[in-house]
């Protein structure tokens, strides 16, 4: 590939042993620009326009933890643009602002500050500390159609003629003048530069001269969005979004499951594999043991008969993806409409009993999805307390959808006290866990400070896109995990290894827990895939109470495998050590006390 | 008569007369608080939870912590900001 715009070439392209080349034909000559702005701005939405490489764009303050790159051509010149993290400031007062600040430092050959028309003021204390730095620069004036929709006027010329670097009007979600921001990228230069004493007498006079207020009438809007932090009217508000997208989630799922995927499985699949059974020689080959599995009443059970082909796609295709779809639809469409902060703000004084404050909320929920981009997200947390604890609780006491969906497949049909006493058992154990956590260890839990973004109408392809990049991770993660998982169930059902494991964990299972050694397997088989672990309990034949015992066990203890790396990762080898130390102890003794009750009550 | 942030009734409007000291006041001014400012109190969630307050139209949750460390002085016959 010959790439334009590098100087050292002739104007055909790179020569081949270009030193300034690299294989991929990248250039040195690549224009640096930094996409700088306060969280929550449409910085990202700037970015996705910019690059067409997608970094996701939400209304939540601080999700682009991190920063994404993508590149943008012009007029043969390559710009590598970097969508740095959302800041309010560059004397750092948490950890995104330290990224976005360091990113800042290294310099750039443009940035492009972002600043948010319906709050011009906030936003030139940061847009002043940028210009500051004396990099090259252009500010793109965000969301301008909002402002006049709310009232707000700015005189674009004025407003270039005070910060001394062109401005451009935008509104990045329909990328009008986009076009002309690109255009005007070559003429970045360094603006004004006011010392930090000054710095907000001059954000005053400029705001007083270029941005005119028309005086505006309450809204509706205003209204709900009052009532939403209001202490009556707001919980009862939460109370609601959470029983909708509870119901949302379990209509778009059994839905889908019903009416799509099940047929499709049954009618196309099934078909297949009782055909191929016979050519794979038969029930008793091992061929036909490991891809199809165990006839249940001589006919293949997709959900019991534990071969690759069949319950090795039926779970994760048919059983947990539709949940997850329908989850990860709920939640991005509450994270677009700018639900989540107010979240945050009804959850706050909770969190703070476990040792953390209202942002923990998005973390906790995303791990009812998947814990994995769960624990991720406790980097939106700034204290490594608060992220150990975090952490910790969302492995130990967040049933991800996979998990959930096998929960309610398994325990549903017995009767829903008994579901219900799996999630009050995780749900109490999440309380108590985080109350001993946030006691032993040594700190103090930080205050909630949020900007609380205005609602607005999320897009459906934004929704669209989000939910795309959220399934295919899933697709990706789980499809192999559940494989393996059944594979080795395989494995082990017709090995001995199991009954020696069995054997050796029996005084533990049976006097602690009430449970049969033979459950040892399924338990320990969690660490593959917590979701084919349930499935695994249901030919045992368990008492209904021995099952809420056994489902609380295997959701609490050791994580499955992807949520161990991501905790390696996140946490280190001690820290991760100590959680699954946590999570031991206190699976073992959730179980216990489940176990006792039960003998109690009857 | 001044007053703390978190003192304020619900509607109350307030001029700005004191940050508390380090990071926290730190973290308010870059969100755009700051003495001088006029703010006025939306809500405040019972135990110890957060106050929503707004500032140039904008709405702001402040945990209860850092918000009895605000110095505010309380602007009488203003419901509006």
């Amino acid at each position: 590939m010959l790439s334009k715009g590098c100087a050292n070439c002739p104007p055909g392209g790179c020569l081949r042993k270009c030193p300034y080349s690299t294989p991929e034909g990248r250039s040195v000559e690549d224009r640096k620009v930094l996409l700088v702005g306060n969280p929550n701005v449409g910085k990202s939405a700037l970015f996705t326009r910019l690059t067409g490489v997608h970094a996701f764009s939400s209304n939540y303050p601080g999700t682009t933890v991190g920063f994404t790159e993508g590149y943008l051509r012009f007029e043969g010149v390559r710009y590598r643009l970097i969508d740095v993290p959302g800041a309010y400031t560059l004397e750092p007062t948490n950890e995104a602002e330290e990224v976005a600040k360091r990113i800042i430092e290294e310099g750039a050959n443009v940035v492009v500050i972002t600043v948010d028309a319906t709050a011009l003021e906030r936003n030139l204390n940061l847009a002043l500390q940028v210009l500051e730095m004396g990099h090259p620069s252009v500010v793109a004036l965000n969301m301008v159609d909002e402002a006049r929709h709310e009232g707000v006027n700015i005189d674009i010329p004025a407003l270039e003629r005070s910060l001394g670097v062109p401005v451009v009007g935008t509104v990045a979600v329909t990328g009008q003048g986009i076009s002309e921001l690109i255009s005007r990228l070559g003429e970045a230069r360094p603006g004004i530069a006011v010392p930090r004493a000054d710095r907000w007498a001059r954000i005053g006079e400029i705001t007083a001269s270029v941005q005119t207020m028309e005086h505006r009438h309450h809204t509706i809007r205003d209204r709900i969005e009052d009532l939403s932090v209001h202490s009556g009217w707001g919980a009862l508000l939460g109370v609601f979004a959470v029983l909708g997208s509870f119901t949302a989630v379990r209509i778009i799922g059994e839905g889908l499951i019903d009416y799509l995927l099940d047929p499709i499985f049954n009618g196309l699949f099934m078909p297949v594999f009782e055909w191929l059974g016979p050519l794979l020689g038969g029930e008793g080959s091992l061929l036909f043991r490991t891809l199809i599995g165990m006839l249940i009443d001589g006919k293949i059970d997709p959900e019991l008969s534990f071969g690759l082909l069949t319950t090795g796609l039926y779970v994760p295709l048919v059983m947990v993806l539709p949940y997850v779809v329908a989850f990860y639809a709920v939640l991005s469409f509450l994270e677009d409409v700018g639900y989540l902060p107010r979240f945050a703000v009804l959850f706050d004084a909770l969190l703070h009993k476990v040792g953390l404050h209202g942002f923990a909320i998005v973390p906790n929920l995303l791990g009812l999805g998947c814990n994995v981009p769960g624990i991720m997200a406790t980097r939106i947390l700034d204290s490594p307390r608060e992220r150990f604890i975090a952490s910790t609780l969302i492995s130990v006491a967040i049933p991800c959808a996979g998990l959930q969906a096998m929960i309610i497949g398994a325990l549903g049909d017995l009767g829903g006290r008994y579901v219900l006493a799996v999630y009050a058992t995780l749900f109490a154990s999440w309380v108590i866990l985080g109350r001993i956590l946030h006691k032993l260890l040594p700190g103090y839990s930080p205050e909630l400070v949020v900007e609380i973004p205005p609602y607005r109408m999320p897009s459906f392809k934004g929704i669209g896109m989000k939910l795309w990049f959220r399934i295919r991770g899933f697709l990706i993660e789980a499809i192999p995990m559940v494989l393996a998982g059944v594979f080795v169930a395989n494995l082990l059902s017709t090995s001995a290894l199991m009954e020696s494991v069995s054997t050796f964990l029996s005084p533990l299972f049976r006097g602690v827990l009430g449970l049969p050694p033979e459950t040892a397997g399924p338990i320990l088989l969690g660490f593959l895939r917590k979701d084919i672990a349930v499935g695994m309990l249901i030919p045992l034949g368990l008492q209904p109470n021995q099952m809420v015992v056994a489902v609380v066990t295997l959701a609490m203890t050791f994580p499955c495998i992807a949520t161990f790396i991501v905790l390696l990762r996140e946490l280190g080898l001690a820290d991760m050590l100590r959680s699954i130390g946590i999570m031991l102890l206190a699976a073992l003794t959730a179980g216990g006390i489940l176990n006792a009750l039960f003998a109690l009550v009857s | 008569m001044t007053t703390m942030l978190c003192a304020l009734t619900n509607g109350q409007t307030a001029r700005i007369t004191a940050l508390p000291q380090g990071m926290s006041g730190r973290r308010l001014e870059a969100l755009g608080l700051r003495p001088g400012k006029i703010v006025t109190k939306v809500s405040g969630m019972p135990f110890c939870g957060p106050v929503t307050i707004i500032l140039d139209g904008r709405q702001i949750a402040i945990g209860h912590g850092i918000c009895c460390k605000v110095a505010v002085e309380p602007l009488a016959g203003r419901k509006t900001p």
